[in-house]
């Protein structure tokens, strides 16, 4: 028997991807659709016997091919005719769910209306007779409580059972279509038209719902009480900064960072060795050696240790977002964030950039349009991503000690102010044109399905390490090679490598800012590595060993770096360099997902550039005043 | 009265959707002549609002529901 293919369709927040993994559980791939960054996931279950193929379609509340995700869902059932299509409705928000039903139905295409969460909607007083609603569309119903296995089973011996040949829209559905065809022939303005539609489904849709579902008022819900909390007046801003407080500690105090750290220092220490005594048991040459562990290693090591960080930073967002909370984040915040332009749904991704700026980067995705999406994507580099810390740490504490804490959090803001500025002027010029706008369902609190934030988590923190790792693979390569060699082969010394060339040659870019050295010049270009880098190559250059660049070491650093670099900076072209590595070029995991994620290298390479200027710029003009101020 | 102009606690009911960019998606989310549309709350600086509306809620910024002409009901 030939596959059977199933296509799910369903508006935002009504379970559609807890039923899609209750039905396929792993067994799933997750793709891009072309040309856009919207997931395309399909499973594949086989059910008595019966091989079946699950599409999940994105959540749209219609089909008017006005966004991605309908054009894709238009395009889908067009042109893959799937043999069923299920369109799973939140039964206790019924009458906008049926819009989407209905203009699936004109377009001729058969469909099973599956009621989920009816407990939902029998506790908020709603009672749907399916067998009337059934005939008044003449298709197939059945009802699913989201996470019940039981239930779900029972959708798929719908699947099993159905023949959808022998349903047949009712006269009522097939009067509606002709009287659509009707307007559409009509010499209507496409608005018109388009409104004169919206009213006649509503129109059918309200004498479906008089028909088949009754209402009775329960006083106010769950959620109702909730908001009274976490979206009303004067409690709403301390509770959310609360919750974003312990997202954060959760992050970079208590488990992700930690995590990441113990896997760094495995992978830096214990794996290093034991890779190097493999090597020289196998009797590897030298060479081999070190690109493998000072390259290769060190490099990707990099890239791995950010993955317990991005897992719980990605395993939290999925699950606020499940709980609804997110939208209530973007409803309380969006008067502060319109005035930059944005609109509130941007300030999620924009947090995740004070910890790492690739999962804020991917986090833009969430943003409903192209210029909130790009402008967040553009901004982040300008935050104080944690890598950056050290970098702050260090110099505050060498050249402010009695005010290192204030110039660190000074860095902070300033990283805030461009990026606010960079917001606006992109606002006024690349996306001039792009109206954000801000209409946003505010769906009811629910608890969500741990399978769906589990396999959301995964799928994220897999992309990152397949798209990131292949680029900075390549890059780690090329840094090692750039460090270890010269015009006439390899070298022992980093002065004379490759790398000091490069030093040099960027320090001229530097000689108005006070630091215009060839190693902070290297510093500066292995930065654009990972920030990291900027603090472990002044001390290879300078020499003074092992160092540690964790930020809470860093009075001991800056003391062992003393005498050394109390040479090379000045107060005024200390606080110059910092202004700079704050701002600058993003680490090239960062460029990498902005490339996957802009989709294309046209703005990866803008976004490189533009921060390289606007630090450039920002620096100079800090290191002339701090001249001028007497530093 | 517009939807802007709507206290919190009010039932209305719209009367006319004005143009707007967002014309068209406010009526597709349910926002048409007729229909019945309670104020729920408003975010803690007053912008947007949040109303409920055939048996969800949906916020949207008031500079949009500037647009939505209603009548008190209730």
């Amino acid at each position: 028997m030939a596959v059977l293919s199933v296509a799910l369709t369903g508006n935002p927040n009504v379970g559609k991807s807890t039923i899609f993994n209750e039905l396929t559980g792993a067994r799933q791939k997750i793709g891009n659709w072309p040309g856009v960054t919207v997931d395309k996931k399909v499973g594949y279950v086989k059910y008595k016997n019966r091989a079946i193929s699950i599409m999940d379609l994105p959540g749209t509340y219609s089909i008017n091919a006005r966004s991605p995700e309908e054009q894709i869902v238009t395009d889908y059932l067009t042109g893959e005719r799937p043999d069923i299509v299920v369109d799973i409705i939140d039964a206790a928000n019924i009458e906008r769910n049926l819009f989407l039903t209905l203009q699936i139905m004109e377009m001729g295409i058969p469909i099973i209306l599956d009621l989920n969460m009816m407990d939902e909607a029998k506790r908020a007083g709603v009672t749907i007779n399916m067998k009337k609603l059934g005939e008044a569309f003449g298709m197939p119903v059945v009802e699913t409580v989201g996470r019940s296995s039981k239930s779900i089973r029972k959708l798929l011996d719908v699947f099993d059972s159905t023949v959808m040949e022998s349903f047949h829209p009712s006269s009522l559905i097939e009067e509606h279509v002709a009287k659509v065809n009707e307007v559409k022939e009509s010499n209507l303005s496409e608005s018109e038209k388009d409104e004169k539609l919206i009213e006649m489904r509503y129109a059918v849709i309200d004498q479906i719902v008089e028909a088949s579902v009754v209402k009775n008022h329960v006083g106010s819900s769950l959620t109702e009480k909730i908001d009274n909390v976490l979206a009303n007046g004067v409690l709403a801003l301390p509770m959310l900064l609360l919750i974003l407080y312990l997202m954060f500690q959760i992050a970079f105090t208590w488990v992700g960072q930690p995590a990441a750290d113990a896997l760094g220092d495995w992978i830096g220490e214990d794996f290093t060795d034991w890779a190097n005594d493999a090597m020289a048991a196998a009797g590897v040459s030298d060479w081999l050696q070190s690109l493998i562990s000072d390259g290769i290693i060190a490099g990707v090591g990099n890239v791995v240790n950010f993955v317990p960080l991005i897992f719980t930073l990605f395993f939290m967002l999925s699950f606020l977002d499940g709980t609804g909370y997110m939208a209530r984040v973007a409803f309380v915040l969006d008067p502060i964030m319109r005035r930059v332009g944005l609109t509130g749904k941007g300030i999620m991704p924009l947090m995740m950039g004070f910890g790492c700026g690739v999962p804020a980067i991917m986090g833009a995705r969430a943003l409903d349009s192209e210029k909130d999406r790009m402008t967040s994507i553009l901004i982040t580099p300008f935050l104080t991503c944690s890598a950056k810390l050290p970098i702050l740490a260090l110099f505050a504490a060498m050249f402010f000690p009695d005010n290192a804490a204030n110039v660190v959090f000074a860095m902070y803001v300033l990283g805030v102010v461009v990026a606010i500025v960079m917001a606006k002027v992109l606002g006024l010029t690349a996306f001039k044109d792009k109206g954000a706008t801000f209409l946003l369902e505010l769906p009811p609190y629910r608890i969500p399905a741990m399978k769906t934030v589990l396999l959301e988590t995964w799928d994220k923190g897999k992309g990152y390490l397949v798209k990131a790792g292949t680029i900075i693979f390549a890059m780690s390569v090329m840094i090692w090679f750039l460090s270890s060699y010269n015009f006439s082969g390899p070298t022992e010394d980093m002065d004379t490598s490759f790398l000091a060339y490069i030093g040099n040659a960027l320090s001229y870019l530097f000689v108005f800012h006070g630091f215009s050295s060839w190693e902070s010049g290297a510093a500066i270009f292995t930065g654009i590595a990972a920030k990291e880098s900027v603090v472990s190559t002044m001390g290879i250059i300078y020499g003074v060993g092992e160092i540690s660049t964790e930020a809470e070491d860093a009075v001991e650093t800056a003391a062992a770096f003393q005498g050394n670099m109390s040479a090379a900076f000045t107060a005024a072209s200390a606080l110059a360099f910092m202004v700079f590595s704050q701002l600058y070029t993003p680490c090239m995991t960062a460029q990498g997902t902005t490339k996957q994620e802009a989709g294309s290298w046209k703005w990866m390479f803008f976004s490189a550039g533009y921060t390289f200027v606007t630090a450039w710029v920002v620096s100079l003009i800090v290191y002339w005043i701090a001249v001028a101020c007497g530093l | 009265m517009t939807l802007k102009d709507a206290k919190t606690g009010m039932t209305v009911k719209i009367i006319s959707v004005g143009e707007s960019e967002l014309k068209n998606r406010m009526m597709t989310m349910g926002l048409i002549p007729g229909t019945k549309v309670r104020i729920l709350r408003s975010a803690p600086l007053g912008d947007p609002i949040a109303i409920g509306v055939r048996s969800y809620n949906l916020s949207l910024r008031k500079e949009d529901a500037k647009k939505i002409t209603v009548e008190q009901v209730a």
